[in-house]
């Protein structure tokens, strides 16, 4: 410790024998019980404190009378900062910092009393005022603690010793022995029908609470594979509920959202039964698209994307992709919804589309396949 | 005197009962050592305080059911629409609640803060080698909170049931389907019953502010008592071993300062939540299944994810009448379940190929475990790639790149950047290891020219001073691996193998350890910067085999091998 600084502190002074502590929770709790054993270690006066980076104190400092300590017990830290002056400033400085918080905090208080919400513009501006105040009393303090221990409290560095964590063989052995001990008397080693049938008890009680967890849900069953879509539904307008004719929808090029009529409030139906509608040009619709299942052009897809689920809810005109916002599975339109980049595996679904005797859109069945995305039980 | 008085009343009172002046005595003089990238633990348990705190507040106003109202709030563009309670609640949290938006922003912050935190606080944690004996045990436990940190944050932000956190939803719902035989069944209970159904948002609000903040806070505590327990490691420094530990004392020292970094990470949060919008749910919208917006992205902690999910090819197989979706199930589950086991079993990894058994308190410099940073900067690079390619919408836009050629570079990025990154990052560390032995060799370079009498011309040089020295001579220690009965240490091709180094396993395990301990050897003179005047600045052979003091005498630049008597 070669760096221990001995012209130190006043503290130190007449101090030559001064003990190092052994400052130790683990050995302190290991040695509950036999008092002393810190105190009585045999170590230099230098060992395991360091006091680093405190010059030689100023001539006045030595003057001033030292207030001694409880007990006459050496004093572990300086009680003063090196630089009296420049303390008396940070002093300062710090309880400037702390007025401020003190008045941040009063703002805070004020604030929520003088600005009310029940608008956006209101919102916001007690939002401001609120998060500013509150904002600068905690920063007031973090900055005046700080200042507090970096200019005011003397700079030390001390250093305690390790202990190895493994315990000492004695300890270890006698572990072993209660240990082993406890489990001869209680019998547990030597009665292997308590022990089996202990075993065996356990294990039901163990499964039991799984057992519990089994109404958190219906069975899937073959829910998966259908929607609600039926023979003869109403494709209605997703948002006004508005049943189309293919008159209704006749500008090339432009996509709707469109769900089964009667359920737009049912969002356990439509998270499947969701549908694009797509109106083509004449001619623009290809294989593997099927064109008994068009009207006019107009071609419908499911809207659940079939990698994740999500709406696949974006449409390019030019190019006819449906590109899903999630993960970018990309699907042409004109083409079967075929997969064209991206994790989907399986194109969107197409419903197959007629017209019923008033001329509106209907289903003319169900989709032929679950729509979706992937799942075990999906063949 | 007073107030001392009162303060002994108060103390010898608890003391008669408790028994604590010895104990509380001993912890108050407990030995925090001080660097910075100590405090990053620090911010992840502070983000974790003020979630507590501005949850609390939250859970006072907020309605975790999907019972629908139509909204008649403040927030009049959404007036006359259908929503559910949680989400009209939130309306009302954030619009009617003086301090609630601020609450809101400040938890969602905060939240970010937490991941944030406690990922460069792994990362600290590995580079220097702090996992290692004693320390796996909170190494496995930091790893099982980043784990329930992630949940914890998905479900969070799915409480509000807005339209972007339900898409998060349906993604989830996807991933479970598509886990073979159970998946369908998984999903089901989750949901109970069909997406959406109505019970997901009680059940996450049940999960979010009480099955997992108190996983999470029974965790830390464990975590923190056992640093406590081991005590701290220290950074490499003079007169810092393996059996002490060197810094201030916790009162009044660390209390002060880690007081006042509370209140900072408060303020910084505060201010966050005064100036910068977090999750605007009344934007998004109440969730509706038709319903999605581009550019819609995850937190930044489940971005990883994300990517996994953009960047893996449409594979699929029907086998049997059964659909494996490995297009999902793959990348939801492989990337970062490896990235967990893979970072839980790394010290027990590094401990059989190093043979080390020992205990470790001070840190590794990173250059000097050059091939455990340079893994570590392969993960990261591998992370960081998934984790860009989880907002390859945003990027394409913003740099006019197509979208599909994101997604191509980062199906070839994932395998060669990480390689690259290891390769760069082992070459970076072994040249810094150089510098470190020049520098230990040759002293620091003054910048004064003398002439010698004999006219020569040299640049003399100083010796590192000691602090500079200790770290610079800091290397890990390896024991060396089991030697065979009669080897001598440097000849372990001579002998009996010992047992565990015999045989196919034995020798990967050779070859292992000479990959993992690969460093450049420090001076064998530990003195060797002793002289004030270096002549031989680049002596192509090894100084470590120069004898002490010999530098005086071999003065002669490059005129034979240095150290020659």
């Amino acid at each position: 410790m070669s760096d221990t600084n001995d012209h130190g502190h006043p503290g130190d002074h007449g101090q030559p024998g001064e003990s190092a502590r052994g400052d130790d929770l683990m050995a302190d709790l290991a040695a509950a019980g036999q008092p002393g054993e810190h105190e009585g270690q045999p170590d230099g006066p230098q060992a395991r404190r360091r006091v680093i980076g405190t010059p030689a104190p100023a001539a006045g400092r030595t003057m001033l009378a030292e207030e001694p300590a409880a007990g006459g017990a050496p004093r572990e830290l300086p009680a003063d900062p090196e630089n009296l002056e420049s303390a008396k400033r940070a002093e300062r400085i710090v309880a400037a910092c702390f007025v401020l918080a003190m008045l941040a905090g009063l703002g805070f208080i004020a604030a929520y009393v003088i600005f009310q919400v029940h608008t956006v513009n209101n919102t916001l501006h007690s939002n401001l005022a609120l998060g500013t105040t509150m904002g600068v009393a905690f920063l007031a303090m973090g900055v005046g603690a700080t200042i507090w221990v970096r200019r005011l409290m003397p700079d030390v560095e001390v250093s305690e010793e390790r202990h190895p964590l493994a315990s000492t063989p004695e300890n270890k052995a006698a572990f072993a022995q209660t240990f082993e001990e406890g489990a001869q008397t209680s019998q547990f080693v030597k009665r292997p029908l308590i022990r089996r049938t202990l075993i065996a008890a356990t294990v039901p009680v163990a499964v039991a609470p799984i057992v519990l967890l089994r109404d958190m849900g219906p069975l899937p069953e073959k829910s998966l594979d259908h929607t609600v879509w039926k023979k003869g539904t109403r494709l209605v307008v997703y948002g006004t509920n508005r049943p189309l004719t293919p008159a209704d929808f006749s500008t090339p090029g432009s996509s709707l959202s469109v769900i089964p009529e009667g359920y737009a409030e049912n969002d356990n139906a439509l998270a499947k039964a969701a549908t694009t509608l797509i109106k083509f040009r004449p001619g623009q619709l290809r294989a593997p698209t099927v064109m008994n299942w068009t009207v006019n052009d107009i071609v419908a897809y499911s809207k659940i994307c079939t990698h994740l689920g999500c709406p696949a809810a974006l449409y390019e005109q030019t190019t006819h992709h449906i590109l899903c916002p999630c993960h970018q599975s990309t699907f042409d339109a004109a083409r079967g919804a075929q997969v064209l980049f991206g994790p989907a595996t399986r194109p969107l679904p197409q419903l197959p589309l007629t017209t019923n005797a008033q001329g509106f859109l209907v289903a003319q069945s169900d989709y032929h396949e679950p729509v979706g995305p992937s799942f075990w039980e999906r063949s | 005197m007073s107030t001392n008085h009162a303060l002994e009343g108060v103390g010898t009172w608890l003391d008669d009962r408790l028994h604590g002046a010895r104990g509380v005595r001993v912890l108050l003089r407990k030995v925090f050592p001080d660097h910075w990238t100590f405090l990053l633990g620090e911010i992840a348990l502070y983000s974790f305080i003020i979630l507590l705190l501005t949850g609390t507040f939250l859970t006072l106003f907020f309605q975790p059911s999907m019972g629908t109202v139509v909204y008649h709030g403040s927030y009049t563009n959404l007036d006359g629409v259908s929503m559910s309670r949680a989400y009209a609640s939130t309306l009302n949290i954030s619009f009617d609640v003086r301090g609630g938006l601020l609450m809101r922003q400040i938890h969602h912050w905060a939240a970010d803060l937490f991941m944030a935190a406690i990922m460069a606080h792994m990362i600290r944690i590995f580079f220097t080698g702090a996992y290692r004996k004693p320390r796996e045990v909170n190494w496995l436990i930091g790893i099982t909170l980043f784990t329930l940190g992630l949940l914890e944050g998905l479900f969070g932000y799915s409480l509000p049931d807005d339209l972007l956190s339900g898409a998060g939803l349906r993604i989830l719902e996807g991933v479970l389907q598509s886990i073979p035989i159970v998946g369908t069944y998984v999903a089901f209970f989750l949901f109970g019953g069909p997406f959406p159904g109505s019970d997901i948002i009680p059940r996450m609000y049940m999960l979010h502010v009480l099955l997992i903040p108190g996983l999470i806070l029974a965790l830390v505590t464990a975590h923190l008592f056992i640093m406590v327990f081991q005590k701290h490691t220290q950074m490499p420094g003079k007169g810092r071993t393996n059996t002490n530990v060197v810094g201030q004392p916790m009162y009044p020292y660390f209390m002060a300062k880690t007081g006042a970094f509370f209140f900072f990470t408060f303020g910084i949060l505060a201010l966050a939540g005064a100036f910068a919008q977090i999750n605007p749910i009344w934007l998004y919208g109440p969730y509706n299944a038709v319903a999605m917006s581009a550019g819609s992205q995850p937190d930044f902690y489940m971005g990883m994810l994300e990517g996994a999910l953009r960047v893996f090819p449409a594979w699929q197989w029907v086998v049997f009448g059964h659909t494996f979706a490995f297009n999902v199930f793959i990348p939801a589950l492989l990337p970062l379940g490896a990235l967990f086991t893979g970072a839980a079993f790394w010290p027990f990894i590094e401990q059989w190929v190093t043979g080390d058994k020992l205990e470790h308190h001070v840190n590794d410099r990173p250059r000097n475990a050059p091939t455990r940073t340079a893994i570590g900067v392969a993960v990261i690079t591998l992370y960081g790639v998934l984790w860009a390619e989880g907002a390859n919408d945003i990027l394409a836009n913003h740099f006019d790149i197509s979208l599909y050629l994101t997604t191509e570079i980062a199906r070839v990025a994932w395998i060669v950047a990480p390689i690259i990154a290891y390769i760069l990052t082992k070459r970076i560390c072994l040249g810094l290891q150089r510098k470190d032995v020049h520098l230990l060799e040759h002293g620091v370079e003054t910048g004064i020219i003398r002439q010698l009498p004999s006219g020569e011309f040299i640049e003399e040089t100083r010796p590192v001073d000691e602090e500079s020295r200790a770290i610079l001579e800091s290397r890990p220690h390896y024991q060396g691996l089991p030697r065979g009965a009669g080897a001598g240490p440097e000849e372990s091709q001579e002998g009996v193998p010992a047992p565990g180094m015999r045989g196919a396993i034995g020798k990967a395990r050779e070859r292992l350890y000479n990959v993992i301990t690969e460093s450049v050897p420090l001076p064998a003179n530990g003195h060797g910067n002793g002289h004030a005047i270096e002549g031989n600045g680049h002596g192509d052979q090894p100084s470590a085999v120069v004898p002490s003091g010999s530098g005086q005498s071999g003065a002669g630049p490059d005129d034979g091998p240095p150290g020659q008597p």
